[in-house]
């Protein structure tokens, strides 16, 4: 008999403070829908499968920026037109790069006060980490308004217009990121932690290293060859 | 600050209960099993539609006359483009991966759903929206587009420049780019529960072989759709924001010059083929796993080289990504670089030939049952090689110069992608129907439908490798052009559209028996074919929580058939560790 050898699902113990099942934990768990007898079972997903969730997420938004960038860079080469006109590098882009970096060390001590389960810490430092993330967000903004008061626009040249085009990819991502970094800060009086770690503060810090990562890419990128 | 503690520190707790109400247990469901239907349903609306298209066009070039025809040029060309597309996207990215791969790696693997039901839903409806907004291409003015399912610019970068080329065209991008989305996220989760939701005892090696084929896949997915969005994304930018990446200079169109500069169409040939070829394998490799399954189980044999199988997959998967330069020899390419592509093609040939020889290896001295799913999987076998070995003079350099663009592209591509993805699908369907309804479907019906299928797909294609042969230029409405002072090719066409609506109409009869079998068929068992994975061990269909409240534990290899000693003639994985003796188990 092919059942013989299943065992029992093991049986599920009530989270403490986050509700048991049935009762629609704030945040996450629970589909909700349904009276709470309908004879449902709690659902275990491995946590880790969350940490494998996030790296595998960054997969394809690394193939996209590595797309755009080997087209960029192919059309740097392209020479015989002559008609590619490096773009003048703001300086305001420096200021920014350390803003987005110092952000990602920000959310890093933040991570190190909660594991020492230094609450009051974790929160100011997640919420500079915040802060100097919309710094960045509000830079970038500043960038691309200089360029066009001095009369660079998106479509008049193949180098602003990748300039423009990877610029608004990464800030579109990066806001994604914010959402998360907002959504954390928002449920910091309520966190779960296994081990002094919580799951959205992890999965919400890889990938905003991740687009600190992708931001020095590109301004290498934009930086050799010219 | 209060911080909650939870109980259990390895996993996530999720409050996971069959909804009651009609729209949340069928429309918006969270559950695998009715998304991988979803998807099915999906497909099957997609491939009518999809066919039909095609008879048109054929139907156009069987009677066809310069005074009355049945498709204007540009009617042609829309059928067509519609045609490509929707058969590649809708039909064969969905059916093998989305549809059989939601709903029965989980259960293969011994889990209770995918890792994140709800990313899984919205992978569906995204693919609906995608699906949806192609299908609006048709009504909106000027029609459909007419650049083919491969979009190459400059025509598609420029929207005055046919019917079909404005609105339709943009739709078209639009669809795509939301059809990376929908591929991306579902990747994602195939990816994770593979890794992290199987089973106790489902070591990788242990997986059945369409769990190593869908894992494979998704992998290729999460990589290349990725950049088939960058490609679309450069594309809508073109034709809407006025850039230049892909237009070059000196394009002249209704008398006046066009103000664009500096782009490189070749640019969009390299994004769109980094995605392509991969693509190809993701409408087939399902199809190997499904195959391999089923041609073990009705020859009662353990499938030949397990391990060199997964290898295989793994192998083919990985080189696909270094060889999208072959649909390219004809560009101007240095022929150097194409000499490069061509090598890395031909040895792609090495994992397929593994694959093809250890079915037949499998097959070998099998006590062989020849139902519907297995003719259907010994047809993809013989399509596979077919198909293949028409690839094999592609991949030269030399000789694709000649082969480029003519009918012989459309043979090969047909017979490998096309009808090969479309028997595993059948074959799929056949084998798994029992699990999935509850219900056989008729038996006499799937024959019928196999011969007329087979022959037909061999009569459509066949004859189109001489047409290419004789310099039949593929995408071509009309026949007035030197290529085609042959005087078979009328008759050939004639004998091809015949021979199409032949093995569309057998379809039918699939359809039929599909919809009948659902209420009608004689009720199945839990495990009517006798075979070793763990969906059969539960009921069919599977409960909401796919094994009804117990953990299965995984004692066995996948294909344990004809154990010598052993008490039946399969094991099943669940079974107790002495179910085989000792010195029996394992496969190779
Ligand atoms: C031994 C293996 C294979 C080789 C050597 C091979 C080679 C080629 C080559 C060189 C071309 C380009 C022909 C041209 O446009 O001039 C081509 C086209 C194509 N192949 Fe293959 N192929 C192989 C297997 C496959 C498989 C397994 C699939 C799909 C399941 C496939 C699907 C396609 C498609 C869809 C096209 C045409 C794309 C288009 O232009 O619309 N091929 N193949
Ligand atoms: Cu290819």
């Amino acid at each position: 008999m092919p059942l013989a050898t299943t065992e029992p699902r093991p049986q599920l113990k009530p989270a403490l403070g986050a509700g048991g099942p049935g009762s629609g934990a704030p945040g996450r768990g629970g589909d909700g829908r349904g009276p709470e007898d309908a004879g449902g079972h709690g659902r275990r997903v491995p946590r880790r499968a969350y940490y494998t969730g996030i790296l595998v997420g960054l997969a394809p938004i690394l193939m996209l920026f590595a797309a755009l960038a080997s087209s960029y860079i192919v059309r740097q080469g392209i020479t015989h037109e002559k008609d590619w006109i490096d773009l003048p590098l703001p300086g305001l882009i420096w200021v920014n790069t350390l803003l987005l970096v110092s952000s990602s060390v920000a959310l890093e001590l933040a991570r190190r006060s909660l594991k020492r389960q230094a609450l009051p810490g974790f929160t100011a430092w997640w919420k500079i980490g915040t802060l100097l993330g919309l710094g960045f967000v509000a830079g970038q903004i500043g960038i691309w308004w200089q360029l066009r008061e001095q009369g660079v626009y998106f479509s008049d040249n193949p180098s602003h217009s990748f300039f423009y085009l990877l610029t608004i990819a990464h800030a579109l991502h990066v806001l994604g990121g914010m959402v998360a970094l907002l959504y954390v800060w928002r449920g910091s009086a309520n966190m779960k932690l296994v081990d002094g770690r919580c799951l959205r503060v992890d999965l919400s810090s890889v990938y905003w290293h991740f687009m600190d990562f992708i931001w020095l890419f590109l301004l290498g990128l934009f930086l050799i060859g010219r | 600050m209060s911080v909650a503690h939870e109980v259990d520190e390895e996993h996530e707790v999720h409050v996971h209960q069959e909804p009651t109400q009609f729209i949340w247990k069928y429309v918006f469901s969270t559950d695998h099993k009715v998304i991988g239907k979803q998807y099915y349903m999906l497909a099957v609306v997609a491939v009518v539609i999809g066919l039909t298209l095609s008879l048109m066009f054929r139907w156009h070039l069987a009677t066809y006359d310069p005074q009355h025809m049945f498709l204007s040029p540009d009617t042609y060309l829309q059928v067509l483009t519609m045609h490509g597309t929707i058969l590649v996207f809708m039909v064969l990215t969905t059916a093998p991966l989305g549809g059989f791969g939601n709903y029965f790696l989980p259960i293969q693997i011994g889990a209770v759903d995918m890792a994140f039901p709800r990313l899984n839903m919205l992978s569906f409806w995204l693919t609906l929206l995608s699906f949806i907004t192609l299908l609006a291409a048709f009504f909106v003015p000027g029609g459909a587009p007419v650049s083919g399912w491969t979009g190459y610019p400059p025509l598609s970068a420029i929207n005055s420049t046919t019917e079909g080329m404005g609105w339709g065209q943009t739709l078209w991008v639009g669809s795509i780019a939301i059809f990376c989305l929908a591929s991306l996220v579902g990747a994602i989760n195939f990816i994770v529960t593979t890794l992290d939701l199987r089973a106790r005892g489902m070591t990788l090696l242990r997986m059945p072989l369409p769990c190593w084929a869908w894992f494979v896949t998704a992998v290729l997915a999460l990589l290349s759709f990725a950049v088939l969005f960058a490609g679309g994304l450069l594309l809508i930018l073109d034709r809407h924001l006025g850039t230049s990446f892909y237009i070059p200079a000196g394009v002249i169109f209704g008398a006046k010059e066009l103000n664009h500069k500096g782009g490189s169409p070749l640019l969009y040939q390299h994004l769109f083929w980094f995605f392509g070829h991969p693509e190809v394998y993701i409408a087939i490799l399902p199809g190997m796993g499904i195959v391999s399954h089923i041609l073990a189980t009705f020859s009662r044999k353990p499938i030949f080289g397990y391990k060199a199988m997964v290898y295989a997959i793994i192998a083919i998967g990985g080189i696909g990504f270094f060889v999208w330069g072959h649909h390219m020899f004809q560009s101007g390419m240095s022929p150097y670089v194409a000499v490069a592509f061509s090598l890395l093609t031909m040895t792609i040939g090495v994992p397929s030939a593994i694959k093809t020889f250890n079915w037949l290896g499998t097959l070998w001295m099998g006590n062989i049952t020849c139902n519907s799913a297995m003719l259907f999987a010994l047809g993809f076998v013989s399509l596979f090689v077919s198909g293949g070995i028409s690839g094999i003079f592609l991949g030269q350099n030399a000789v694709d110069i000649y082969f480029h663009d003519t009918y012989f592209v459309v043979a090969h591509f047909h017979l490998i992608m096309g009808v090969a993805a479309m028997f595993s699908i059948a074959a799929g369907t056949y084998f798994w129907f029992p699990k999935m309804y509850g219900r056989f479907m008729n038996e006499s019906l799937g024959k019928v439908h196999f011969w007329l299928t087979f022959v037909g797909v061999y009569s459509v294609f066949i004859p189109m490798h001489l047409m290419g042969l004789w310099g039949h230029p593929r995408r071509y409405s009309g026949m007035e052009n030197a290529f085609l002072s042959n005087p078979f090719i009328p008759a050939m066409h004639n004998m091809v559209t015949a021979a199409a609506f032949v093995a569309v109409l057998a379809q039918l009869i699939f359809i039929c028996n599909f919809f009948y079998s659902m209420f009608k068929g004689p009720v199945a068992p839990e495990n009517p074919w006798n075979c070793t994975s763990l969906e059969w061990i539960t009921t069919s269909p599977p409960k909401f929580d796919n094994f009804g409240g117990v953990e299965p534990v995984v004692n066995h290899d996948p294909y344990e058939y004809s154990v010598p000693g052993a008490s039946k003639d399969y094991i099943m994985q669940t079974d107790p560790p002495e179910a085989a003796p000792a010195h029996a188990v394992g496969h190779d």
